[in-house]
């Protein structure tokens, strides 16, 4: 910036410095930066997509696709991907129905404790896993709970609810109150009047709380080894780690597993974009 | 006796609901509301309230594998924060702690700043690349490590080949095999998983910065570096330091990120607190000292969340 303002034309220096250059190749730098950032990722697909062995002395691209990876992946895994679907659905159920109202509580009802309420949200998301995992272990095994899709449902929404009712507490503060009396005069109880009104109303943030539950629970990967002790019950993180276990003895069905695992971010990234932006920065800073 | 009794169970119920309304006027629906926000209540004492008590008194106990068996867990005191804190591993876990939670910041930070600076500019493609730039944070982390396992591989690893090939290294790295650079590449790793959050957080704080501030010190001849120091700097501080402190909190319990890539070897060059609360806790099954080791990072942590808040609370307010 600043060599480039420099010489020739002094006068109004600031204006043309940015104007001589062109926009496109802010364009330009910016895909080479993406380009670096998802190198990885594009190593992964590069890497699922070579022939199976042991070492992964990988080419530069996939110039002869094989996909026995994915079929070993699939036969080893694809059971354990069944089992991360059902649990991130569930954790998003179990998230929409727990922080939803209570967002709406927090937004909107005159409670005197919501100050100190939502502290305990905030630090609640702050509470390390392995903490959660450490007594829910001894729980679960009293209860019965250990390498139970129900257990880790139940564990997994410890990710999404603090999160959720954040992001969905914020939008329903805007939220006039008028427009609920008015239901509530034409007869709807308080329940009826929640769904009927605030539900759709909010329905851009909680697309996005429920997206970002599916994510944190597919993700999930603490719980996963802490709460399972057997192969019943087994996201596929777990499956993955499984396979990095010892000696990687299959490297294309590691990263064939790690493409498939990627697939909800990705097709959610590329969908919905705008929900992905807007809970990004939502949950933190407000 | 036969006539009073069923009496006055078929009228309890009906009595039941129009009592609390004496006393209160508004009562049955403050009722309804409570019932909006029991259930997040119920799940925040159990998922949170719950363990952390229970951390606190595991810690105390001596709560290992045989307690499943026999349902005992003498109390033993401070013995298991003594078995820690003389323990070989404790110092290099606390030090490993702080570098990786430093570095991964720093880097995080550096990185993250300098990108959304970057994207502040109007240019075609810049959301598009803007969103696609999320996508290392929405990974499973694991998916992240298997990743960059493959990638920094010591013989076959693409990055050695790389630094091999524009001749920077005469001989391979062994970036997860050897204790004196194993931390580094853990470091490296996530700092890549952290990047897209700071890059979305600090973009959102740039896009609050009224464009007429800029405007305003161009006049006086402010612009690059010296707009960046005198306005955008001072403006972005709250966001900042939520980013930061958030940044603190989240990397002081990252499990994922150094379990994948090395299990906190080789020769324990990248344990960390959370890492030996896992190891102690789950593979030498340990729970006291694991709780121990657990309550050491929430109470590192606490001190921080309570910057955060304040943090936060000034953020908000401004």
């Amino acid at each position: 910036m600043t060599t480039l303002s420099a010489p020739p034309l002094r006068v109004p220096a600031p204006g043309t410095a940015r104007r001589r250059i062109p926009a496109w190749v802010y364009s330009l730098i910016g895909v080479l930066i993406l380009a670096v950032m998802l190198f990885p990722i594009y190593w992964m697909v590069n890497a699922s997509l070579q022939p199976s062995g042991n070492t992964l002395t990988a080419g530069l691209f996939p110039l002869n696709p094989d996909f026995s990876g994915y079929e070993k992946a699939l036969r080893d895994q694809g059971g354990n991907l069944v089992t991360s679907l059902i649990i991130a659905t569930g954790t998003v159920v179990l998230t929409l129905l727990i922080a939803a109202p209570a967002a709406y509580a927090l937004a909107q009802f005159r409670f005197r404790w919501i100050g100190a309420a939502l502290m305990i949200i905030i630090v609640a998301q702050m509470v390390p896993g392995v903490v959660i995992a450490n007594a829910l272990y001894s729980a679960y095994n009293d209860l019965g709970m250990l390498n139970s899709l129900a257990g880790l449902i139940l564990a997994d929404a410890s990710h999404a609810i603090p999160f959720a009712i954040l992001i969905l507490r914020t939008s329903m503060l805007a939220i006039p109150p008028s427009i609920v009396e008015a239901a509530r005069i034409d007869g709807a109880g308080l329940v009826r009047a929640f769904m009927s009104v605030v539900v759709p109303i909010s329905r851009n943030v909680l697309i996005t709380a429920a997206l970002f539950a599916f994510l944190f629970s597919w993700s999930d990967f603490l719980f996963a080894l802490t709460l399972t002790t057997t192969e019943e019950v087994r996201p596929v993180t777990l499956g993955i780690y499984q396979y990095l276990g010892t000696q990687v003895s299959n490297w294309s069905a590691v990263m064939a597993t790690a493409v498939l695992s990627s697939i909800p971010a990705i097709i959610l990234l590329v969908l919905a974009q705008k929900f992905i932006a807007a809970g990004a920065t939502g949950g933190a800073v407000k | 006796m036969t006539i009073v009794a069923p009496r006055t169970e078929a009228v309890a119920p009906a009595a039941a609901a129009p009592a609390p309304g004496r006393r209160r006027r508004h009562s049955p629906e403050r009722w309804t509301r409570l019932l909006f926000i029991a259930p997040a209540a119920l799940y925040i004492l159990a998922f949170f309230g719950y363990p952390i008590v229970k951390n606190f008194t595991m810690s105390l106990q001596e709560y290992t594998t045989k307690t499943f068996f026999t349902g005992e867990a003498p109390w033993v005191g401070l013995a298991n924060y003594v078995t820690v804190t003389t323990s070989s591993l404790f110092g290099p876990a606390f030090l490993n702690t702080a570098l990786f939670t430093l570095g991964s910041i720093l880097g995080q930070f550096v990185i993250g700043m300098a990108l959304a600076v970057f994207f502040k500019r109007r240019f075609p493609l810049n959301g598009f690349l803007r969103s696609m730039m999320l996508l290392p944070w929405l990974l499973p982390v694991i998916v992240s490590s298997a990743t960059w396992r493959s990638i920094l591989d010591q013989d076959s690893g693409i990055l050695n080949r790389f630094l091999g090939a524009i001749g920077l290294t005469d001989a391979p790295i062994g970036w997860l095999t050897d204790p004196a650079v194993a931390l580094i590449a853990v470091i490296i790793v996530n700092i890549w998983v952290g990047i897209p959050f700071n890059v979305a957080l600090l973009y959102g704080g740039l896009q609050d910065i009224p464009e007429e501030l800029y405007e305003a010190a161009a006049l006086d001849g402010a612009t690059g570096w010296k707009a960046f120091w005198h306005i955008t700097w001072p403006s972005l501080r709250p966001v900042v330091s939520v980013v930061l402190v958030l940044g603190v909190v989240y990397t002081l319990k990252v499990l994922d990120v150094i379990l994948g890539l090395t299990n906190g070897g080789p020769a324990n060059a990248t344990q960390t607190l959370a890492v030996r609360s896992y190891q102690e806790s789950f593979v030498n099954f340990q729970f006291g000292v694991g709780s121990a080791y657990s309550n050491v990072l929430i109470l590192v942590s606490l001190i921080f969340a309570v910057i955060y808040l304040r943090a936060n609370r000034r953020a908000v307010d401004e």
